[in-house]
């Protein structure tokens, strides 16, 4: 369950208070205000707003790639904002998969070597790395391109391999950063439907910054950015409509 | 968990235009560096085979080199006396020799360079195993007849073999060649010791240096300690291989130094070159580098990565470098022996030991040249790398 208003108790990501200032030009700009949000296991939440309304700052605040001017943030019970930035760097490799807007592979590395990155940082073996490899890119249809460059791939392509290098260590949660905001509307609607499928069939918990509407009509609520808090203002899809309202 | 080296290798290969310039940079360095200690290396590799392990060399007390020395025949007379010696049939295995130098002219350039003309004495040959009569025969004593080294006889005009040679107003006659086995004494030229002294108005009886045969190394106590605490004689005894040690170590530190200084003024052009590279690397791959960063892979192993992949283009530098210069080896030069104010020739020699130091020389610019980029890259703020902002 979806919860901006800080009631939550034991979600799975818990955000309190969280303020983001930033310094630019002497000026002084507060992109995030005292924001809540309390996020449950297998929730597909999108946010919503204008450029500059601070969703990829929120989003890069979750994944522990910045951190905030004040307030908390806890995933799984681990309080983020108290870590160094060594151990948020471990923290990342285990709780977090990561989807660009510009797929953001290595271009030197083929399909099977981008998927098998996360999985460098585990202490699995080589056969059983392969094996994670083999069934991330089996979700995501790619088991016929693994040896493929990511030049060798299209837009949509590319963006499956990144879901598949996301998903292949079984994070605790994804963040995709408008993931199909460099696609055409067909690739868009494919990725789309991998996302959906990973959050129904594998239970995955999804945050997701988009400007499609379309798109965000996919998750199970919209959460729009507004003067630096969350408002609600989307949907609660199945069993859970209108829960989080 | 280390990044990878396959995203090193291919990201080396992709940039390959800047890699290249980087890399021939640290070749060029690495291999001046190594010719440079290869001509040393050589050098001294040329005075050391000079002298032998089982040879002693006397002295005037107080001279360092045979060029100030001076020892009579009085003195020869009870040095050929003292234990040690080995000896044939015709008495002991001695060679009192004098020294000295002469101009010839050089087949090259037309112009005169120094030669060290060594007067020895009939025994020379038996003293001196590593020297072979290649060409004619050995001078005898008492006439005006030379034998040069092999080095001499291709590189000065009048000293081949069958050639007569006006020098110290006398008419000499080359009447052999010798192969001291690269040493030094091929750069000489022979005579007999009486007849040198009598052709440049010196004293007859005086010579430079007295070297013995032993009977074996482990003798040469025996001799120094006979003949330096014998009242009757004032000089000095050493090994001629220390000896030859001895003389070779002003050239060999200078040239050391010379090319230390040379290969450093190159080197510091290379690291540049390196740390150029490296720093558009890491700028066209900050995209690169957020993302491994945000997928896990933490700080240390950027630093790790790109200081690797730095070290892997100095490597390929240093290998290339050290072949580069491989046709060098055995190559032979001169320079003026600034103990003896004569021509030496010496061959760059090419060591394993030498091209090892190069390659180290060669990592060492790739990692100064890495380091700092590696840092650079992995103290980059991630969010807004991943944005490509």
């Amino acid at each position: 369950m979806v919860r901006v208003d800080g009631s939550g108790t034991s979600s799975l990501i818990q955000v309190r208070g969280l303020d983001k200032k930033y310094s630019r030009g002497g000026e002084e700009i507060h992109v995030l205000q005292g924001l809540n949000l309390d996020v449950d296991q297998g929730d597909f939440v999108a946010f919503m707003g204008p450029s500059g309304s601070g969703k990829t700052t929120l989003l890069n605040l979750l994944g522990g790639l910045d951190v905030p001017t004040a307030g908390s943030i806890t995933v799984a019970g681990d309080a983020i904002t108290s870590m160094s930035r060594g151990a948020l760097t471990t923290w990342r490799a285990r709780h977090v998969g990561f989807v660009f807007q510009m797929y953001n592979l290595i271009p030197v590395l083929t399909a099977f070597q981008n998927v098998e990155l996360p999985l460098l940082l585990t202490s699995l073996s080589k056969s059983e790395r392969r094996k994670h490899v083999e069934t991330a890119l089996g979700v995501v249809g790619l088991s016929d391109r693994m040896q493929h460059f990511p030049r060798q791939l299209s837009g949509g392509q590319e963006q499956r391999v990144t879901i598949a290098r996301a998903i292949v260590s079984d994070p605790t949660f994804l963040l995709c950063d408008e993931p199909t905001g460099d696609l055409d509307r067909k690739s868009a609607d494919e990725i789309m439907h991998l996302v959906l499928t990973l959050v129904k069939d594998y239970k995955k918990t999804v945050l997701m910054v988009t400007h499609d509407p379309v798109v965000a009509e996919k998750a199970d609520i919209t959460l729009h950015l507004d003067k630096g808090a969350l408002v609600e203002s989307g949907k609660l899809a199945g069993a859970m409509a209108g829960g989080a309202r | 968990m280390a990044i990878p080296v396959v995203y090193n290798l291919r990201s080396v290969r992709q940039r390959w235009t800047s890699s290249v310039v980087a890399i021939l940079g640290i070749a060029g360095t690495a291999g001046v560096f190594v010719a440079m200690l290869s001509l040393a290396h050589g050098f001294k590799a040329t005075m050391m085979s000079s002298g032998s392990s089982d040879n002693a060399i006397v002295l005037r007390a107080g001279a360092n080199t045979e060029m100030n020395g001076a020892v009579t025949l009085d003195d020869v007379r009870l040095i050929q006396d003292a234990p040690g010696i080995a000896r044939d049939t015709q008495g002991p295995l001695l060679s009192a020799e004098a020294v000295m130098i002469a101009p010839f002219p050089l087949l090259s350039t037309g112009t005169d360079a120094n030669v060290q003309i060594r007067g020895v004495s009939p025994k020379a040959l038996e003293v001196r195993k590593q020297v072979k009569i290649i060409q004619g025969r050995f001078l005898k004593p008492g006439l005006w007849e030379l034998v040069v080294g092999r080095n001499v006889s291709s590189t000065y005009g009048g000293l081949g073999f069958g050639s007569s040679v006006k020098s110290g107003g006398a008419t000499w006659q080359v009447v052999g060649v010798f192969d001291a086995g690269g040493s030094a004494f091929d750069s000489e030229v022979w005579a007999d010791a009486s007849v040198l002294n009598q052709a440049f108005k010196r004293p007859e009886n005086i010579f430079q240096s007295v070297t013995v045969h032993l009977n074996s190394p482990s003798d040469f106590q025996k001799f120094k300690d006979a003949v330096t605490t014998n009242p009757k004689l004032n000089v000095d005894v050493d090994r001629e291989i220390n000896y030859y040690n001895k003389q070779s170590q002003m050239l060999t530190t200078l040239i050391t130094i010379l090319g230390l200084i040379v290969s450093l003024i190159m080197a510091f052009g290379a690291v540049v070159g390196a740390l150029n590279t490296m720093y558009s690397a890491v700028a066209e791959r900050s995209r690169e580098i957020a993302t491994l960063r945000a997928v896990g892979f933490g700080a240390g192993s950027v630093v790790f990565s790109f200081t690797l992949e730095a070290v892997l283009i100095s490597l390929i530098g240093g290998v290339l470098g050290c072949v580069a210069v491989l046709p060098l080896n055995g190559f032979t030069t001169s320079s003026i022996n600034w103990q003896t104010f004569s021509n030496l020739a010496f061959a760059f020699t090419i060591t394993p030991t030498l091209m090892s130091w190069g390659i180290v020389f060669a990592l060492a610019m790739g990692i100064v040249g890495g380091i700092f980029p590696a840092i650079s890259a992995a103290r980059s703020p991630v969010a807004p790398a991943l944005r490509g902002m």
